[in-house]
Order: structure tokens, then sequence, then C-alpha cells
């Protein structure tokens, strides 16, 4: 069995030691953005990416940023994209969150102009917006279908670009920002209830470092790694889920995780990379194999005003939106995701097993090839297939996760822990049970200002007094990383994980009953007996099998986390559905999950979610608040 | 179907290192990223080997497969014979640092030294206007997804550690020319400096960068090529040089 500790003093331990006003944990577009927005507000900041600089997961996002510039139909504004925020939620969200969301995004886009970031453009020469699941009007900022490549790319060379002043006027570029690539970080040190630092060490050594730091802005993305079938790359572990909970912080709606309806399906070695809903955004249709457009049958009944339920008016909606509804293929994921579930399950499916998705017979070729570069390509080098001539074969795949760190809204303060902050993915409660695709990339950039600038206050307002790290905190760290390698045992790093995405894809997956998520914390349980046995081959130097020991425990954190939330909602709602409980309940609507970590257990406690205040409510009409909220809720009238 | 086939997985470090011979099942459409993960999970778990996404989009997986610039995670396997052997080799032109990863900092480095975006000064956010047609050129460039295959297969570098300080390489002549076309950019000297301090001049246009670009950049016909005939045409036409003297202080127009 593993030692508790390997009883090595600090003194005797080796590490790097940096001192920084903020340490930003992940590199992605929320990391980024806070950094920017940390450094000019004057702060030392280091940036922790897990991957080299520029590669985070945010390079995959591929349709575009919502924010409601009005470029293309200008009846558009933040009100009209709060209500589809909180439609697209089932009206869980964090009212505040959303809010925030929609007044700032198109502020933050047109920012990224001025760093040099080119978006595609309208006829007037302002930045274009595209159609998207769940968005009334066109609200897209995009380029192509690359547009996570151009947000990081622009803030990467945003702060390339800081670095280059900070060198004429200091002669040291990394005077104020320093970029750490390839590190992961594995501890958040605490000195009483506040940060004080966090500790880790670089993947192509082993060696370890010690940040002391009084501000730590968690920007790690998602947990799509704990499932078998998911668009993530490898960096989605949930390890800023997990630093959180283990920080003595609280986790918001776990349950909730988003399956993108359409990842590839074939041939099995892509299964689950992610094709864009700009697909559908831009006509293309869903198909069983009857040739059946399915999504007419799928309308639920909160959304049947909006939505078309006939092929004409579907189709006249991509000329004229003013005059038709929506065609069903734009119902936001989680319907989407549930239909082609169903028509698999009902024997319609493809013949591997998805649906099909075509927009060959919607556009000509050079438009979808213009429109959709990189889905071209993605489908022509990896299965064969040209998307100009032939449907694409898709299926719901793990995208995203809704749940995250609890913070407060405006300043993006971790819960509960003084000095500690989350944005982006890591963060919940924006998106409620199910975000609307675009909505991602304009939270990273909103949030994540935010939460640069909630910490540099926080730093600001200690007045010089920072926590202390303690040689305890550093003993316990060193002892964390060094675990994997002295233990006995001959578990496999790798099998492990590999079965614990069986069983979160098998038992938590897109439709949950009891009985099955019962059976997932038992089996979770048992891979998390056997990780302590998992016993690492090998040196310290570039070693995936010690990366991926320390990384299990987070996936299996998150994984239970999901697993307990799921299991105490007895509703269906976004992105969590219960074949044992079908319908959306009004007076679940009132309750978030909080997870807390004990030190030994998981544990869930259903919170009074805050009702939205009077002026918020007021924008919609009362007959569609009724499809959400109690009688009694409604009486009081947001108060 | 799966099939057994044979690698040769170059292992070792900065020091020194050697072939590693396995035989691995294979399956279909399967890419060589895949059979290189299943030789971790199950023969060699510290194999280092670095990727992310998987799709093509962040350029980390790339390395050298039958001695060819690639990233592995769109290299299908059946590009090869069902009895080859596929050599897999860390990136030539930089150095190891463990079996597949190289220590690509280099680039980290040159990207620095290219000067940043300069926007119009009396434009709020916002109120950029700008073209389709205009905004083009430079995007082709911004599909860059630094995978550094350019570079590593520029033979200025490839096997000239001397060169590396006076040559910026393939990647930063594209992103030199994407700011220099972007339509709203201040900054007017970009083609002098690529060619005074970026060593645009070094390159003799063999295309070898635009081969083995994953997003089909076509980084010397567009690139390259426009950059070098514009600098000719700004140093050697006395009127416009006369011109770039009286008109504008060094950098900003």
């Amino acid at each position: 069995m593993a030692k508790e500790t390997t009883g090595i003093k600090a003194s005797d331990i080796k590490f790097d030691r940096y001192r920084f006003d903020v340490v930003v944990i992940g590199a992605g577009g929320a990391g980024l953005r806070a950094a920017v927005e940390a450094r000019q507000a004057g702060l030392r900041v280091a940036i922790i990416c897990k991957s080299l600089f520029g590669k985070a997961h945010t390079v995959m996002a591929e349709g575009g940023a919502a924010a409601a510039m009005g470029n293309v139909n200008e009846n558009d504004g933040w009100k009209v994209h709060f209500r589809d925020t909180m439609r697209g939620g089932k009206f869980l969200n964090n009212w505040r969150m959303a809010e925030l969301h929609a007044k700032e995004s198109p502020d933050r886009i047109w920012e990224l102009e001025t760093w040099g970031a080119l978006f595609d453009r309208t006829k007037d020469g302002r930045i274009s917006q595209r159609n998207f699941g769940g968005h009334e009007y066109p609200r897209l900022a995009h380029v192509g279908d690359r547009t996570g490549l151009e947000l990081i790319r622009t803030m990467q060379q945003r702060i390339v670009a800081m670095q280059q002043k900070d060198k004429k006027e200091f002669g040291d570029a990394e005077k104020y920002i320093k970029v750490f690539a390839e590190l992961t970080i594995t501890s958040i040190l605490k000195d009483g209830n506040k940060v004080s630092g966090c500790y880790g060490y670089w993947r192509e050594s082993g060696d370890e470092v010690l940040f002391e730091s009084p501000a730590v802005v968690l920007a790690t993305g998602g947990i799509g790694k704990s499932f078998k079938i998911t668009s993530n790359s490898w960096e989605g572990t949930g390890d800023g889920h997990a630093l959180a909970l283990k920080a003595g912080s609280a986790l918001v709606d776990m349950e909730f995780v988003q399956f993108h309806p359409t990842g590839m399906v074939w041939p099995p070695s892509v299964r689950g990379i992610l094709v864009t809903e700009s697909v559908r955004g831009d006509g293309g249709v869903l198909t069983n194999n009857k040739g059946e457009r399915f999504m007419f049958n799928y309308i639920p009944e909160v959304f049947k005003d909006k939505y078309a339920d006939n092929e004409a008016e579907a189709d006249r909606w991509y000329k004229d939106q003013n005059n038709n509804r929506r065609p069903p293929e734009l119902l936001p994921r989680d319907e989407v995701a549930r239909a082609i579930n169903a028509e698999v399950k009902a024997g319609r499916g493809s013949e591997h097993g998805g649906v099909y998705l075509d927009v060959s017979k919607r556009l000509p070729a050079d438009e979808i090839k213009r429109r959709l570069p990189s889905m071209w390509h993605q489908f022509k080098e990896l299965a064969d297939v040209d998307i100009t001539e032939q449907p694409m074969e898709v299926g719901p795949t793990c995208h995203y996760v809704m749940g995250g760190v609890k913070v407060d809204p405006d300043t993006a303060a971790a819960y509960g822990v003084p000095g500690l902050f989350a944005a982006g993915e890591v963060a919940g409660g924006m998106h409620g049970s199910n975000r609307l695709g675009g909505n991602s990339l304009s939270d990273l950039l909103v949030f994540g200002r935010r939460a640069g600038a909630g910490a540099a206050e926080y730093v600001k307002g200690l007045k010089g007094k920072s926590p202390e790290v303690s040689d305890k905190e550093i003993e316990k760290a060193h002892d964390h990383i060094n675990n994997p390698f002295d233990r006995d045992g001959n578990e496999n790093p790798y099998a492990l994980q590999q079965e614990l995405q069986n069983i979160t894809q098998d038992l938590v997956g897109i439709i949950r009953t009891e009985s099955e998520l019962k059976e997932s914390l038992k089996k979770i349980e048992s891979i998390r007996e056997r990780s302590k046995k998992v016993k690492v081959e090998g040196g310290k130097v570039f070693n995936p099998g010690f990366h991926l020991a320390i990384d299990l425990e987070n996936m299996l954190l998150v994984s239970e986390s999901i697993a307990r939330s799921a299991l105490e909602r007895e509703e269906s709602r976004g992105g969590h559905t219960r074949d044992d409980y079908p319908k959306m309940d009004p007076e679940w609507r009132q309750y978030n999950h909080l997870t807390t970590w004990s030190g030994k257990k998981v544990e869930i406690e259903a919170e009074k979610a805050k009702m939205l205040p009077e002026e918020l409510l007021s924008l919609f009409e009362m007959d569609e608040l009724k499809k959400y909220f109690t009688e009694k809720e409604l009486a009081k009238g947001g108060k | 179907m799966a099939r057994k086939v044979k690698m040769r997985i170059w292992r070792g470090d900065s020091k020194s290192g050697d072939f590693k011979d396995v035989t691995v099942e294979a399956n279909e459409g399967e890419v060589v990223l895949d059979v290189i993960h299943r030789v971790q999970a199950t023969q060699i778990s510290d194999l280092a080997v670095r990727w992310n996404c998987k799709a093509g989009k962040c350029g980390s997986c790339s390395m050298e497969i039958n001695g060819k610039p690639r990233l592995a995670c769109m290299t299908r396997m059946n590009m090869y014979g069902e009895d080859e052997t596929i050599t897999v080799t860390p990136l030539r032109a930089f150095p190891v640092i463990k079996d597949l990863v190289t220590d690509v900092s280099f680039n980290y480095k040159k990207a620095m030294e290219v000067p940043a975006f300069e926007g119009p000064e009396d434009l709020k956010p916002g109120e950029y206007r700008m073209q389709q047609v205009d905004v083009e050129r430079s995007q082709e460039f911004r599909k860059c997804i630094e995978c550094f295959l350019c570079q590593d297969t520029c033979h200025v570098i490839r096997d000239h550690e001397e060169n590396k300080k006076s040559f910026a390489g393939p990647r930063f002549f594209i992103r030199i020319a994407e700011l220099d076309m972007h339509p709203l950019d201040r900054l007017r000297n970009r083609k002098k400096k690529a060619q005074e301090e970026h060593g645009l001049g070094m390159c003799n246009i063999t295309k070898c960068c635009t081969e083995v670009c994953p997003e089909h950049i076509k980084i010397t016909d567009n690139a390259i090529i426009p950059m070098k005939e514009r600098v000719v045409d700004v140093k050697y036409d006395p009127v416009r040089w006369l011109g770039s003297k009286i008109r504008k202080r060094e950098g900003i127009e």
C-alpha cells in the first residue's frame, strides 16, 4: 500500500521557488484573458500551461463566440442574449453571471480586434455573425470554423506584446508576466483559510516547483477525459475542479454534463471528435436511416412556439428569420443529443451507430469549403468522406461540463477560500443545466477578465501582508507528487483510466437511472482503491505514465462528484436526463447542488437557488415563466 | 480489422538514444498516434510523446514518420504498406528532451522578436471596418497551428545550428506577412525587418515548408515570395526610398 508520507523535511526537498502576485493555472482563453487583466492592473503574473503555450483546448472551439453586437440582425441586444442563455440553461443559471455575460460579451470581442484578431466580416466591414443552436439571431463572431484558434492566438500574441513592452521599458520581458509551459499544478497551498500559493512539477523534468502567491486563478477547463467518447483533449482531466475541492471550496451543479450532439462516429479511432454546430447553423440537416428529418418529432413543449414544425418553414428561416420559426436542428444541444440517442436506440441509426448530418445538398461545394474548411479536412483526412458530396455520420460526444467551482459572479472569487478564483469551464453557474454553443468562448473572455480584475483587487487589498507558505504544506505537496513512485503494486494507470472512462460513459452518460448511478459509485470506489496501487515505471523525465497517475486522482474525484449529484437530482433538465424521472420539475429548479470534499468523502448538499430580480423576470412573458417556475415563486414576482 | 504492425521508435534523451523495435496491433482507420498510444498503454508506459487534441488542430504531435515531418494524429496507418516498418523519430531540427519529445523553445524566442500588431489610434474598439477580401490574405496565415513542422523541415536551420540565431524560419515569415497584410496595422517597416533582422534573405524558396504544412498554407508563394519581391521594390527604387525617409519615423507611419 501507499505510504502516507515520505517523512522528508521541507529543507531537504529540492524545488524551484517563484514569487508572484497572481498565478493563473491554465493557458486557454479564460487563463490568458485573466493574465492580461492582472498585468494591466500592474501585478506580476505567472501563467501555467499544462501543455505548450498556445495549445490549450480552446484551440478546438470551432463555431464562434456569442456576443449580441447586432451586426447582422439589429434586433439583437443583451436582453435577447440573456433570455436565450436562460432558456438554454432551463433557468437554473446563475442569473447574475448570465446578465454580465450578455452585457459584456460585445466589448470583449471588439477588444480582441484591437489586439489583432481577424474575424470574418459582414458586407459593410463589421464582424460577421452566424446562427447557432438556441440563439434567436445570428450572434456568433467567427473565423470560418477555427474561432477558438483565433482567440487563443490573439491572446497569446497579446501577452507577447505586453512582454515586448516590458522588455523595452524595464529590460526584462518576464518582469511582469512569465509563462511556464508544460507544468502541472498538483496542490493549492493555504495559510489558515487563505491561499498562500501552489505547488507542482515540470512535466519535462519532473522537478518540483513552488509558487508563493496570495492569489491563484483556476482556468483549467473541463473534465471530458473522464468519459470514453469525448471531444476533449487529454488535458481535460478536471484538475481545477479537484484542486478547488481539495482546497476546501465547493463545486456547483456537477450533474450537468453536455453531450454535444455531433461528434464523429467512424472510424473508431476518431470517435468523439467534434463536428461543429456551424454545420447545422449553415443549413446542415439531420436524417435517420430512413431519410427522415427526424428533429421535427423532438420539439419539446417549452420550445414549440420558437421552432418550425415543418420543413418548408424551417428552410425559409435561413433567408427570413423575422417571419419564420427556426429549424429544429438548431434546438439547444441537450435536446438534439437526446433525439439522436433515441433514433439510434429505435434502430433508425446510421451504419456505424450514429445518424446522418448532411450539408452537401444544402450549399455549393466551394461555399462549404469556405465556411467549414476544417470540417472538410477533418472528414477527408480521417474518414475518407467528402462532406461536399456525402453526408457525415455523427453521434453524441461528451463535450462540456456546466458544473464547476462556485464563484462570485462579479469577481470570480471561489466560494470559501479567499485568494482562490475560477473562470471559464472550470467555473460553474453561468450556463445552468445546459450551455448554448458559442456561449463558452464569450464566457472565457468575460469571466477571464473579471477573474483577473478580481484577483488584482484582492491582492491590492492585502496591502503587502501576504499569507505565508509553511514547511508542512510543502512536505505534503511533495509527498503527493512522489507517492506514485513509492508504491507497492502493479496496477497500470492507462488500464485504470480506460475502466473509469467506460464506467462513466455507460452508467453516468446521457441517460441515467438510480440503479446505474448507484452501481457507478461502487465501481468508481473500487477504481479508487486500485489506483492506490498504481506503480509508475521509469523516471520522472517526461513520463506520461507518471503524469496520468497524478491526473487519475482528479478524474476519480470529478466522476464521483458527477455521479453523486446526478443521483440526488430526481428530475430531467438540460445535461442531466433521468430515465426514472423523465420530467422537468419546477420544484427542482429552486435548488443547486453543492459538492464538497471532506478529505475522505464527496458530499452533496442542496442549496436554494437565488430568484431572478424583477427587472430580469420582466424580460420574459408570464406564459413562458410558468413552464419553469412554481406558482408560488411567480406570485412573489422576483422578490 | 486488427492487424499487427512493426514499428521502430526512437528512444533516448539529450545525450544518447537508440531505436526500439515493437510489434503492435493496429485497427481500421487508426492513425500513427493511436498506435503509439497503444505501445504506451501496453508495452512502454513511460514512452514520451507530446499530443493534445488528436484532431489536427493544436499542432502538438509533430514528429518524423519514415523521415518525413508530420502530425502523428493526421497520419493514417493505411498510408503504409502491410509489411512496411514504420519508423518514428523526434523532430530533427530541435534538441531532444526524451523519446519523441523535443525542446521547441527556439520558436517561442523567435515569436518574441516579431513586433506585435499596432492598431490605429483613432479607432475605438467596435469601430474597426475591414472588407472580407482584405482580411482573407492574413487569415490564411492565421490558420497556422504552430506545429513547427515548417521550421523542422527548413534546411536553413535543419542541419545548421549556426543559422538559428539570425533566421526566424517560415513560421515567423508568415507571421510577419500576416501583420504586413493586416488592413489596419500601422507598423510599416515589417518587410524590411524581415530581410534585415529575421533572415528572410537566407530562404532560397525550395518550398519544403509549404509541402509539410498540415494546414496547407502556401507559405512560400503567398508569404515569402511576395515579401521578398516587395523588399526588393522598396530597397532599390530610389523614389520610394526617398519618400520613406521623408514621410515617416522609423516604425510607425
